[in-house]
């Protein structure tokens, strides 16, 4: 078994996101040899499409004023609904003004302080003349100050190129188009992953000292949802798949308010942040009736339940995709729309031939972020088994708990990437590159022998997209944002049942080469067992905490719950096993989130 | 109203059949409302033909993905609603780029072999200080980067022009607007004749015949037209003074 090519590097890295451009920088200039494998062009990675920005507490806007790490910090932590782990929050706050002024030192254009003269909310905002030029910030939700660091509409797009470049300068070799299929490993440590070239098909090796999972979240197992097609949880599947790594909290799924309908397309938080409005059939604004406080920016698992709530309450707009609401921009004006809004009129006008000048926006809560994913300590360094490390939405760093507020994602990236990319780095100094030949033979032989079976067409039943499809409807009509015992008791089972028929597909055509249909096949059955994981963790859980809301138990259970979730997948049982850890509190103890009735169950309202 | 049957006549090309030549193959489908070429070819792959390459990523215009030549005009398939199509349409991969299979192609290497020779990145020598406050920067800079920023490297600048068809090596209005976008930058210290030497050529600016299609094909509207005026003009002045000075 030789017919493969090997790669040999200090640091594989899988994924070129921001978070694992971000780690590569640190581990490249301290003089590793660093390989990136990317499923696309790294400057096409889902990273590119995070709108609104990141938030980093410089209080440099006047509506930014007296913020600091602190509240940062205390804004993180009540958005997690108290299930992030503190130490890391506080690492995080800490790092994300220095993460930002490097971004802007490395080249990022951030919007700057200006004295024009802005109205919001009804209120002239006056700038203060000494920070004209400084790095600006918009507001976002469950934020107590203004702390959103942003690039007109294309933050994402814009740090992604500008990381992308430095990745350039520092010559860090990247492959694009290749597929991790799995890791090797001999169930104690990780030594690099077996992959498949997607211009060619041929399998290939890597081999390195130190692993690093950075491949996104799993957005795409939801049919209906904001992410890009490639985020389907490979990073998440391989090492689940190894039987030894937990992945933490994959209950945890975030619904964003403001998915375009009925394409799910993003339309950013920024436009609430800005002044938008949610208003139901009759045109009227029901969020301040609900969250008097925060209104439309309550952290972002209220306002989806809101919205569902008042939609199921009969306010919602009928149309033939099922209800919505709409987002109402049109009081922000023609300039502002037109400039710092640009991206959602260029979406509507294109997607849905409609004007946000002067148009309403149809919109409802649609899959968004993974907050769970491998688990992994502070330093981003994987449970149960050496060598292998991983951080941004494929990692469980827990910084998000069971909700991740608007911006912090962003920031997520390049703060983790700083930080974990300087321990991976420390890390491989001191690793062995120490693997036998034969392991590695071996892993490829497995991934070989996979795709034998399905070319060879001899057996198997089940069609690849048809079972992914009924994979998406298991987790959109059970595992949803409210969530019920029966409900995700039926989830469990029907997807087990899927979990089986996933190991019995069968190809329609060849399957040769670089084929998409054998591409999609080979993913499935790590995607069935993720989805998995998510309905059987959101079954156990009795409570309700953050986006995981459970109508039969609707209050937030410290006295039980206060603990994470550790999903490992048992090749005994044929079905993942639930474990749990604490969950790290230092500084500030359970409380109440502060805006409006998140941990008291909906309103009754028929 | 019974909705309108549409044919797409797309290019098939496999790398593992190279005695199957090129050809072009008509598929079928109904019109459904609000219908994009994303929701179309994600149709066909998995109703008529499991075998059909395309590149897909953001589906929403961001990423840049899937330029391809709809009935000959350059433009990203993911924005492309069908009811602005006829009852006919022709799918062609981008011409330039390498073809990988069927409408895809590799803009991604292209791209990068394009970054590095134009070294698109801020070059200084400064070392960055964590614990010092920003530079400052005007605001309307920051635009003016943001918009040269904004190229999302779809190729399709690229692929409609006449001079990247017949000259490889050219890095075309893409490449050119990358360039305008560090040229700008106060924290980038490249001097006008280290630029010079970077786009100052029949490769870089100096190979634009001006055909302008670029400015018309662009799907995010980056103002091709008035970089290349930029960037040409800079670099007749560093011309100019570089004569003068020998």
């Amino acid at each position: 078994m030789n017919d493969y090519d090997l790669f040999v590097t200090d640091v594989l890295i899988i994924g070129a996101g921001l978070a694992g451009e971000r780690a590569a920088i640190e581990a490249a200039s301290q003089g590793l040899n660093v390989t990136i494998l990317s499923l696309v062009p790294p400057r096409r990675s889902h990273s590119a499409a995070a709108q609104g920005g990141m938030q980093a507490a410089l209080g440099n806007a006047a509506m930014g004023q007296g913020d600091s790490p602190d509240v940062h910090f205390a804004d993180t932590v009540k958005g997690s609904d108290w299930g992030c782990d503190q130490e890391v929050a506080r690492m995080f706050v800490d790092m994300a003004p220095v993460a930002v002024r490097e971004a802007a030192f490395w080249g990022v254009p951030w919007t700057r302080v200006t004295m024009d003269k802005r109205i919001y909310d009804g209120q002239e905002i006056h700038e203060d003349p000494k920070k004209v030029g400084l790095i600006t910030a918009r507001n976002f939700g469950g934020t107590a100050k203004w702390r959103t660091c942003y690039t007109a509409d294309g933050t994402g797009h814009a740090l992604l190129y500008t990381t992308d470049s430095m990745v350039l300068k520092l010559g860090v070799t990247v492959h694009d188009r290749v597929e991790a299929l799995s890791l090797i490993h001999d169930g104690d440590r990780c030594y690099g992953a077996v992959a498949r070239c997607l211009r060619t098909g041929n399998l290939r090796a890597y081999s390195a000292r130190t692993t690093v999972i950075a491949t996104g979240g799993y957005g795409r197992l939801y049919g209906v949802s904001t992410n890009a097609v490639i985020n389907e949880g490979t990073g998440m599947a391989i090492a689940l798949e190894t039987g030894k790594v937990p992945l933490g909290n994959m209950e945890a799924v975030q619904f964003h308010p403001t998915g375009l309908v009925p394409s799910g397309i993003l339309i950013t938080e920024g436009a609430r942040g800005d002044g938008g409005y949610l208003l139901d059939k009759n045109g009227y604004r029901f969020m301040p009736d609900y969250e008097p406080k925060k209104k439309e920016l309550a952290s972002r698992d209220v306002v989806s339940r809101r919205m569902i709530q008042h939609m199921r309450a009969g306010y919602g707009v009928d149309s033939p995709y099922g209800p919505h609401l709409w987002l109402d921009i049109r009081h922000l004006g023609a300039k502002h729309i037109e400039t710092n809004l640009r991206e959602i009129t260029s979406i509507c006008r294109k997607f849905n031939g409609i004007d946000p000048v002067h148009e309403l926006i149809p919109v409802r809560p649609t899959q968004h972020y993974s907050m769970g994913g491998v688990r992994v300590n502070k330093h981003g360094y994987v449970y149960g088994m050496k060598n292998l490390f991983a951080l941004g939405e494929a990692a469980c760093w827990d910084l998000h708990g069971f909700n991740r507020l608007g911006g912090n994602s962003l920031a997520e990236t390049i703060v983790s990437g700083k930080i974990i990319g300087e321990k991976i780095a420390e890390f491989t100094k001191d690793a062995l590159l120490d693997v036998r030949s034969s392991l590695i033979d071996q892993h490829v032989h497995d991934q070989a022998e996979r795709i034998e079976k399905l070319r060879a067409k001899k057996s198997g039943t089940a069609d690849v997209f048809r079972l992914r499809h009924e994979m998406e409807e298991i987790l959109r009509e059970h595992v949803f944002v409210f969530r019920t015992e029966a409900a995700l008791a039926e989830a469990v089972e029907q997807l087990h049942a899927l979990h089986v028929r996933a190991g019995d597909l069968r190809l329609r055509g060849s399957g040769l080469g670089a084929d998409p249909e054998l591409s999609a096949a080979l993913r499935l059955p790590g995607m069935v067992k993720l989805a998995y994981c998510i309905a059987k963790g959101a079954l156990a859980r009795t409570e309700s905490r953050g986006s995981h809301f459970r109508e039969d138990y609707p209050k937030r259970d410290d006295e039980n719950w206060l603990k994470r979730t550790l999903a490992y997948w048992s090749y005994e049982k044929n079905e993942p096993v639930l474990d749990y850890e604490p969950v790290v509190i230092t500084e500030l103890p359970p409380g109440d989130r502060g805006y409006g009735e998140a941990t008291s169950g909906p309103v009754q309202k028929k | 109203m019974a909705s309108r049957e549409l044919t797409f006549r797309i290019l098939r090309y496999n790398p593992e059949t190279p005695d199957v030549k090129p050809h072009l193959q008509d598929f079928h489908l109904n019109e459904e409302p609000g219908m994009t070429l994303f929701i179309v070819l994600n149709r066909l792959r998995e109703e008529q033909d499991p075998s059909l390459r395309f590149d897909f990523v953001c589906r929403a215009s961001i990423c840049g993905s899937c330029g391809m030549l709809i009935n000959g005009k350059p433009n990203l398939a993911c924005k492309t609603l069908t009811k602005a199509l006829p009852d006919v349409t022709t799918l062609m991969p981008l011409p330039v780029f390498k073809l990988l299979g069927d409408l895809s192609v590799d803009t991604g290497v292209w791209f990068r072999d394009v970054s590095l020779r134009t070294e698109s990145w801020v070059h200084t020598d400064e070392v960055f200080d964590p614990d010092a406050a920003e530079e400052k920067m005007d605001n309307e800079l920051a635009k003016e980067i943001y918009e040269a920023e904004r190229c999302i490297e779809c190729g399709c600048c690229i692929g409609g022009c006449a001079t990247a068809n017949i000259k490889p090596s050219f890095i075309g209005a893409a490449g050119i607007n990358r360039v305008a976008r560090f040229m700008m930058d106060p924290r980038d210290k490249r001097t006008e004749q280290e630029y010079f030497e970077v786009v100052a050529s029949e490769d870089g600016v100096f190979g634009c015949v001006g055909l302008m299609a670029c400015d018309d094909n662009c799907p995010v509207g980056v103002p091709l037209r008035s970089q290349l005026a930029y960037v040409r003009r800079k670099m007749a002045v560093a011309g100019w003074h570089m004569g003068r000075g020998r």
